[in-house]
């Protein structure tokens, strides 16, 4: 125990460099498919059929290639074409565009649970598409999308470990570095996964608490 | 000319044939009342004069603006041609007050102090003065409906569309709001009522229309209509409504 205390005194420093990286990874890639997804949603009950149609082949074909192939595909495909990113940058890309078909799916299920006699009411008061969505729907379906959006923030705070894959030196990364230039594999996969929970277990209770408030309808 | 002007209206859901050719116009300061069977079509040509649906062929026409749900012009009729639902359709995330000033202030950008002075009066109108700052779940059935009326009022419109607005209404409840539909006719507004209520059609409309299978089966002022029946199946569905055993 002794001995896992002093490691754990050496390598959290390196680690917690780990840390602030998961966090901007995720960060990032959270305001990035928010607003992709919004916009995804948006486009898919906008009434107007090639929007939708667009919308709707783009999010099934992210839904359908692993997040793993589509942060290659940034980080090393997009080179050749002339786009170049940092690791970050191109995680940050990746993961907020994979994400922002599940937040879409969210949204639409969101905005789709609102009744028809809403629109109606707001068109009857000569509200156009968007403001019926600004004044109306949108700010009813917040609160109906909010528990599962707190479940993708959890599910995207673990999912920032796939940048690892294109380099990014975020906390898994950083744990598998030191583990294996130290062997002192215990250690660090126990803090490493300490650190995620305590990243973590915050963000369940908030759902859980923002499930309580806003579930009963 | 008359206010607003059906002429042979036809529309259809799918193969439904729902209206099949209605002509009626309704004149300024005229209290039109639609009866009928369920399914006869009555909150459907409702529905499409203020072009909540859209229909096939035939025109209407408000104050000479042909109403077409997809073109321009159709905000401009909205905002003059309000609509009172059977289920309220209050915006459930606002008070009672902020309901009713969300098209002035949003639609027609009435400056909001303006606007809020206005729906507190509206509010008092309808005997809610009280309840300016509840949110409709706080609400009973017919105080949302009294909300929904004053918000309809709120636009200033030179007309209001009422679709079975008391149908959804626990009996003890529909007096409140038939009394201020009422007071709202005595003050000539103009107005379309889809109802069941024959009482309140025989006292307040000035004209009755009984739809049957998506036609006008007969038409006349309402004291005549209601109390004696040309057409056989009118006197049907009244003997129906007023004696239902």
């Amino acid at each position: 125990m002794q001995g896992f205390l002093k490691d754990s005194i050496e390598f959290l420093p390196i680690l917690l460099q780990g840390l602030r990286l998961t966090l901007i990874v995720t960060a990032g890639s959270l305001v990035l498919s928010t607003a992709l997804g919004l916009l995804w949603a948006l486009m898919r009950v906008s009434g107007v059929p090639v929007l939708a149609g667009i919308a709707k082949t783009f999010v099934n074909t992210i839904r359908g290639i692993p997040i793993i192939v589509q942060l290659f595909y940034i980080y090393f495909v997009l080179p050749d074409l002339g786009i170049s990113l940092t690791a970050v940058q191109a995680a940050i890309i990746g993961l907020g565009i994979a994400y922002s078909a599940y937040q879409s799916e969210n949204f639409r299920a969101g905005i789709e649970a609102i009744d028809r006699g809403q629109v109606e009411a707001a068109q009857t008061i000569g509200m156009g598409w968007g403001l019926t969505m600004r004044r109306v729907i949108l700010p009813q379906a917040f609160k109906i999308v909010l528990p599962p959006y707190g479940n993708i923030m959890i599910m995207m705070l673990k999912d920032s470990s796939q940048a690892s894959t294109i380099t990014v030196a975020e906390l898994a990364l950083q744990g598998k570095l030191i583990a294996s230039s130290t062997f002192q594999n215990t250690t660090v996969f126990t803090l490493v996964a300490l650190l995620y929970l305590c990243m973590s277990i915050p963000l369940i209770l908030l759902v859980g608490h923002l499930e309580r408030r806003f579930g009963r309808r | 000319m008359p206010m607003i002007e059906l002429d042979n209206v036809h529309k259809s859901f799918g193969a439904n044939r729902v209206i099949r050719g209605i002509t009626t116009h309704v004149s300024k300061g005229e209290v039109v009342c639609i009866i009928g069977p369920s399914g006869s079509g009555k909150s459907t040509i409702l529905r499409c004069i203020n072009g909540l649906e859209g229909y096939d062929s035939g025109s209407i026409r408000f104050e000479g603006i042909p109403v077409n749900r997809t073109a321009k012009s159709i905000t401009a009729v909205r905002t003059q041609v309000s609509m009172v639902f059977q289920r309220f359709n209050l915006f459930p995330h606002r008070t009672a007050l902020e309901n009713v000033i969300e098209g002035p202030v949003f639609v027609k950008r009435e400056p909001r102090a303006d606007a809020q002075a206005h729906g507190r009066l509206l509010l008092e109108r309808v005997g809610l003065a009280d309840k300016v700052g509840a949110h409709p779940h706080e609400l009973s059935g017919g105080q949302q409906q009294r909300v929904a009326i004053a918000r309809a009022l709120a636009m200033r419109p030179k007309a209001i569309l009422f679709d079975e607005p008391t149908s959804a209404l626990d009996p003890e409840l529909v007096g409140d709001v038939l009394a201020v539909m009422r007071s709202l006719a005595d003050e000539g507004m103009t107005m379309v009522v889809v109802t069941h209520e024959i009482g309140f059609a025989r006292e307040v409309a000035d004209r009755v229309l009984f739809l049957d299978g998506g036609v006008i089966a007969e038409e006349g002022p309402a004291a005549e209509l209601l109390t004696n029946p040309r057409n056989p199946r009118t006197r049907d569905f009244l003997r129906r409504v007023l004696k239902p055993l």
